[in-house]
């Protein structure tokens, strides 16, 4: 299948009093037609900007989004306003991302008055119940607030509205995490379901690695603005090269018993975005760590097939 | 259940939130014991009750609306219904102390964090000003923080040395129990992994034994000797580690793991339980979770389970086992 979605060397930066701050530092990745990248990493990692960047929620400081093979940083507004039919998001907190004085009808049926694609009121509530049906929501919630409704009742709103434009793409933004468990698997399977009747791509952002496992056909791992690997799902969890993915994984609790493997804890914190020096960013908490790694920011370069990393000694080599 | 090896003994709690819109039943009879030097998890999704039975413990159930209806709760034999304020005072941070979920919000953003140390310990031992500082800079440096940072502000800390700081002041008092509600759900990973190790080691030094309140298995199958499930205010199974995961009986426990991912088999569709936590203010007349059962009989629906002890560890409240052949399916 063709890539719905090619990124090349995007940045974002944000001023900051104290100086600039590389949330989003030079990151390239396609997405194919019909599949999911899984995008994980710790708080402020750049995942979320990464994802809004990609729409020009943010704009971006440069690069380049391909969408279908169109460069969306080259578009003026109106033509953007007519791209993101396409290309729609889902937030992570069903609490705040709905308009509280809007009944759930007025929600979903929002993005299907902007992009005048059902004019006619009858029709329009129409397929608004549609919607609801397709996300598993009850017809008696029509006229209903969100404030009425439970997290995943909500998450499922959310999930509606972005589904009311036919979009392609998708960027959930850590759509579970607000979630209980119970709930989190029936969106979860939600989403999937969705995805194979609709052919809808994802991009899935989320700092939950057995969600993301679950989820994503590759995964990208962000540390500090950067991709440090990239892989398909499958080979990142059974062959991590970075020693950040190493220490993500392991850090994983695992729900059974018996099978505890050897846990590494790196030790410290992420450290500030903030004027970085030219080194790679997981030096000064990395095991393995040697003078080479502070020369310079290693490149994210393809070890095997469709298996990337960023390091200078990736384990196993 | 008198037992001198327990330092929490919790018989028929029953804890209402009554409040304009109706009585909102949200710990409705729950039996939990704890021996010394040991950890039980209490489990459950959000609206089960776990948070109340921690805030009961404490005597912190804001009243009104909340009233603890009956029961005992035992901190070493002695009840803490039938303490007065004064006493209850002298309990909090010395005998029996308690870890938030949200670090950010459990810190006071006028004190140092010296001084939150400090100020427990000057609360309940007879030392000087300056003893006490100097305990809180120990404290500091035996979660991983280093001594000169004790006359910081908590905006100064990241989230998870934040959260270290509030273990510090929990431990402050080397207390018999500790409650910890959630310690690491507002962390990341990589630094939910450091506190729990800490948690682990600081508790095997103090000898304190723990409650753990966490929706997460994993974290419980790491810290815990034993498991309480809890669902609509009352515990429908526990038992050790081993009756719980390897064991399970109940059929909602079975789907709390079946909607769990699996990380060893990506492949493997998750199975959510239908339906929705029924309103505790409105709960079915028979078994709470029988709306949501794949099991349930008009006998669930009619009559409350009872608790079946299957073995001297591991109870069940199921109605469903009347049926000596009755077992659920749990998807591997």
């Amino acid at each position: 299948m063709a890539n719905l979605i090619e990124v090349k060397n995007l940045k974002k930066y944000f001023n900051t009093s104290r100086g600039m701050l590389q949330a989003v530092d030079g990151i390239s990745f396609n997405i194919e037609e019909g599949k999911t990248l899984g995008v994980v990493g710790e708080s402020g990692c750049g995942k979320s900007t990464t994802g809004r960047s990609i729409l020009r929620l943010i704009e971006p400081t440069s690069g380049e989004v391909y969408f279908d093979g169109r460069d969306l940083l080259k578009l003026n507004e109106s033509e953007l306003r007519k791209a993101r039919k396409d290309m729609q998001i889902i937030f992570q907190d069903p609490f705040s991302s709905l308009d509280p004085r809007k009944t759930i009808n007025q929600i979903i049926s929002e993005p299907i008055i902007i992009h005048k694609l059902i004019t006619n009121k009858k029709e329009r509530e129409k397929r608004v119940l549609e919607l609801m049906e397709t996300v598993g929501l009850a017809e008696r919630f029509f006229n209903t607030y969100p404030h009425e409704l439970d997290g995943g009742r909500r998450q499922r709103i959310g999930i509606a509205r972005a589904l009311s434009v036919n979009p392609k793409f998708i960027v959930c933004d850590e759509p579970v995490s607000a979630l209980d468990v119970s709930i989190q698997a029936q969106i979860l399977n939600l989403l999937k379901e969705l995805q194979k009747n609709l052919n809808l791509t994802y991009m899935f952002i989320t700092h939950d690695l057995s969600v993301v496992n679950h989820f994503s056909d590759y995964i990208a791992v962000m540390y500090l603005g950067k991709i440090v690997e990239m892989a398909p799902a499958e080979e990142l969890f059974t062959h991590p090269l970075h020693p950040y993915t190493t220490a993500l994984l392991s850090a994983i609790p695992v729900p059974s018993l018996g099978e505890k493997t050897e846990r590494i804890i790196i030790k410290g914190e992420v450290t500030s975005p903030i004027n970085m020096p030219d080194e790679c960013r997981f030096a000064n908490r990395c095991m393995y760590v040697r003078d080479e790694c502070k020369k310079r920011i290693p490149e994210l370069r393809e070890i095997c097939t469709n298996h990337f990393v960023a390091c200078e000694f990736p384990l196993g080599n | 259940m008198k037992d001198k090896n327990n330092i929490l003994n919790i018989e028929n709690l029953v804890v209402y939130y009554e409040t304009e819109n109706g009585i909102i039943k949200a710990v409705n009879g729950i039996d939990l014991q704890l021996k010394k030097k040991k950890s039980i998890g209490l489990v459950g999704e959000t609206g089960a009750g776990k948070t109340t039975t921690a805030l009961a413990m404490l005597r912190l159930i804001p009243d009104p609306p909340g009233v603890i209806k009956s029961g005992v709760i035992e901190l070493d034999g002695e009840n803490i219904l039938d303490k007065n304020t004064k006493e209850l005072e002298r309990i909090r941070g010395k005998d029996i102390a308690m870890i938030f979920q949200d670090p950010m919000t459990a810190l006071n953003p006028v004190f140092t964090v010296g001084e939150q140390i400090a100020e427990s310990i000057l609360l309940h031992e007879n030392v000087t000003k300056s003893e006490a500082n100097k305990r809180a800079k120990e404290m500091l440096e035996l979660v991983g923080i280093s001594g000169y940072r004790v006359n910081d502000y908590p905006h100064q800390f990241s989230g998870g040395m934040k959260q270290r700081v509030v273990i510090a002041i929990a431990l402050a008092c080397h207390p018999k129990l500790l409650i910890a509600d959630e310690p690491t759900t507002a962390l990341d990973v990589t630094i939910q992994a450091q506190v729990l190790e800490l948690m682990n080691e600081l508790r095997e030094k103090y000898e304190t034994s723990l409650l753990m309140i966490t929706h997460d298995l994993g974290i419980v199958a790491e810290v815990c000797d034993e498991v309480a499930v809890m669902y609509a205010g009352r515990i429908v199974e526990k038992g050790t580690l081993e009756d719980i995961f390897n064991e399970t009986k109940h059929p909602y426990t079975e789907g709390l793991f079946n909607s769990l991912p699996n990380i060893k088999d990506r492949k493997a569709m998750l199975k959510p339980i239908r339906g929705l936590m029924p309103d505790p203010a409105n709960l079915p007349v028979g078994c709470s979770f029988s709306p949501r059962c794949l099991y349930a009989t008009d006998k669930c629906r009619e009559k409350k389970p009872v608790p079946r002890w299957i073995s001297d560890t591991h109870m069940v409240e199921c109605t469903a086992y009347d049926d000596p052949l009755f077992h659920i399916e749990r998807g591997k």
